[in-house]
């Protein structure tokens, strides 16, 4: 799988033929194959259960881990209207987070289950929230990189065939276009209207910042084992391989609109093929960042563990307060 | 006269907000649940625009040319004009629900006083704060009757809070030459007379969270004056990092 959700498990190997399947297994894939959205109340595989759970809380995990990195530039953000700006992505951002927890609740899961999942590390997030925000045009980076490689992968599962999860990222889907264009207009600001040192940090920013962004669509199709499934599934609509390449013709001519280039020597236009070849993606690298080996994973959910712990006492209060008050009012009915 | 001390009673109400503002953007991604972060987060960004309108007012006021940024991110701490309270730090959830409470009471009492401002422009500004005001009250009224009236920690901890923070709420009641010239003029009101109303409704939010209402009578006082505490210039070094390090830059 890829993006939010890198590495999704289907718990299948090998896709099942449809004399294979049982009378239930094929009405359900007759359904998807017809474009008929699946509803919670409706038979589905388990498999099929359990790999959307992974998949939209791995998606969650990366909206509420993905407040971090970001986050820790708005006390410094540059003008209060950009201030204002990047406290509203952010605030967003924990938005998507909700709603998602919300449609993986339809499957039967709760959201604190699937937040101490999270926290004891079982459940991964997206890799990319392990890499740090050094400077200012990090902010632009992210938006225009990160979350354009985000809306290129999430914009497919609009049409996905879960309908809690479709109807969910319809909604993300808005806002993260405005996501998009608000870092791409930091960086315009800038490399086209800003000062030769201005326009350095933008290019530090996309040097460090242009290789994790096509590691997000995760591994090389002939590496991804479970995307069989999740295709026929209707929960992948387009391999990683398809995506980065649309992702990388999309970029190239916005990164030279900038007057900044992509650290990749071997970047050239195809004229035969109509699309950008590329260099060698460092998967050694991505491995590593997703076994916890990245700049900023322990960083990372050692702040999520320690705002839960912190806060601890404060959700305790609230159900001890909101037990007293029902107390109370039964008490008050029973004398009345 | 008037228009210098107009200016310098902007600048008050924009280093309020300004200042609580960042104060509680630095909660975002820490809250105790999804919830309180994006529920301080829409007040951050409520705050934050109201102390944009008063800048930029302030800035026309001043008539040097100084807008929003540059009156948010090229002053220094004594240039200041924000209460002390604002600018404490945000301790655990008990403290910055503490701060918030006594704050938005305060708040609340002095925006409904400045709708009848005769100056148009303020009246015009409080009267878009005060609907987002009426909320920040009643959201921090509530939890901080719930944390007092909840657990045995969280009425410790609330308890704690409110005390730690009490002598810091006696500035916003003590007006100066400022104030009261611009009180003459019906421009703004005199904030001597919000005390007795702010005193009456956190004394029955606290009746009710079960809280003893703190009796220190000693208030520190001077941050209205350009006179803080030393959290202020922390809060600055970093709000104006990048403006300072880039002089003259757009961004």
């Amino acid at each position: 799988m890829s993006m939010y959700a890198q590495l999704v498990e289907t718990g299948v190997n090998q896709l099942q033929s449809r004399a294979e399947m049982s009378a239930e297994e094929r009405a359900f894939q007759e359904r998807v194959d017809a474009g008929i959205k699946i509803e919670p109340k409706d038979w589905m595989p388990e498999d099929y259960r359990k790999t959307l759970i992974r998949q939209i809380s791995q998606h969650a995990h990366s909206e509420i881990v993905g407040q971090l990195p970001e986050g820790n530039w708005i006390t410094r953000a540059p003008t209060l209207k950009r201030k204002t700006i990047l406290l509203s992505k952010v605030q967003d951002e924990a938005g998507h987070g909700l709603y998602l927890y919300g449609a993986a609740e339809t499957l039967g899961v709760t959201r604190d289950q699937l937040y101490a999942d999270l926290l004891s590390g079982k459940v991964k997030y997206s890799s990319i929230f392990n890499y740090p925000t050094l400077t200012w045009a990090d902010i632009g980076a992210i938006g225009w990189l990160v979350d354009g490689a985000a809306i290129m992968n999430q914009i497919p599962l609009c049409r996905c065939s879960y309908g809690p999860y479709s109807r969910a990222m319809i909604r993300i889907c808005k806002e993260e276009a405005f996501h998009m264009r608000q870092g791409y207009d930091i960086m315009i600001a800038l490399c086209r209207d800003g000062t030769p040192e201005q326009k350095a940090l933008a290019q530090d920013a996309l040097n460090r910042w242009w290789w994790p962004s096509l590691m997000m669509f995760g591994p090389p199709d002939a590496e991804s084992v479970h995307s069989a499934q999740s295709a026929q599934w209707k929960i992948k609509l387009f391999s990683n391989d398809e995506l980065r390449q649309k992702f990388i013709d999309q970029t190239i001519p916005q990164a030279e609109y900038l007057g900044i280039r992509v650290p990749d020597p071997e970047l050239k236009w195809n004229e035969e093929s109509g699309h950008y070849d590329f260099g060698k993606i460092d998967w050694d690298e991505f491995w590593n960042v997703v076994k916890g080996n990245g700049p900023c994973n322990r960083e990372r959910l050692r702040a999520r563990v320690q705002a839960w712990e912190d806060g601890a006492w404060f959700r305790e209060a609230l159900v001890a307060h909101a037990e007293k008050q029902s107390q109370r009012e039964a008490e008050a009915t029973k004398a009345a | 006269m008037l228009l210098a001390d107009k200016f310098e009673s902007l600048l008050r109400l924009g280093d309020n907000t300004l200042i609580l503002a960042q104060r509680l953007s630095e909660w975002c991604g820490k809250g105790p649940v999804f919830e309180e972060d994006m529920a301080l987060t829409n007040i951050a960004l409520d705050l934050l625009g109201q102390a944009r309108l008063w800048l930029t007012y302030a800035g026309e006021v001043e008539s040097k040319g100084r807008d929003e940024d540059a009156l948010a991110y090229l002053r220094d701490a004594h240039q200041f004009r924000n209460l002390l309270l604002v600018e404490q730090p945000n301790g655990d959830y008990a403290l910055t629900m503490a701060r918030q409470f006594y704050f938005d009471t305060w708040h609340h009492l002095l925006l409904q006083e400045l709708l009848k401002s005769t100056d148009e422009r303020i009246a015009a500004i409080a009267e878009q704060a005060v609907k987002e005001v009426t909320y920040h009250l009643r959201r921090s009224s509530d939890l901080v009757t719930r944390l007092g009236a909840g657990t045995e920690e969280s009425h410790r901890r609330m308890q704690t809070a409110v005390d730690e923070l009490w002598p810091y709420t006696g500035e916003m009641f003590a007006p100066d030459a400022v104030d009261e010239a611009l009180a003459a003029q019906g421009i703004i009101c005199n904030p001597g007379q919000l005390h007795e109303p702010w005193l009456k409704h956190v004394a029955e939010v606290f009746r009710q969270a079960t809280l003893t209402l703190p009796s220190g009578t000693w208030m520190q006082k001077g941050g209205k004056q350009g006179r803080h505490t030393e959290h202020l210039g922390y809060i600055l070094t970093e709000m104006q990092f990048l403006q300072r390090a880039y002089p003259g830059a757009k961004w």
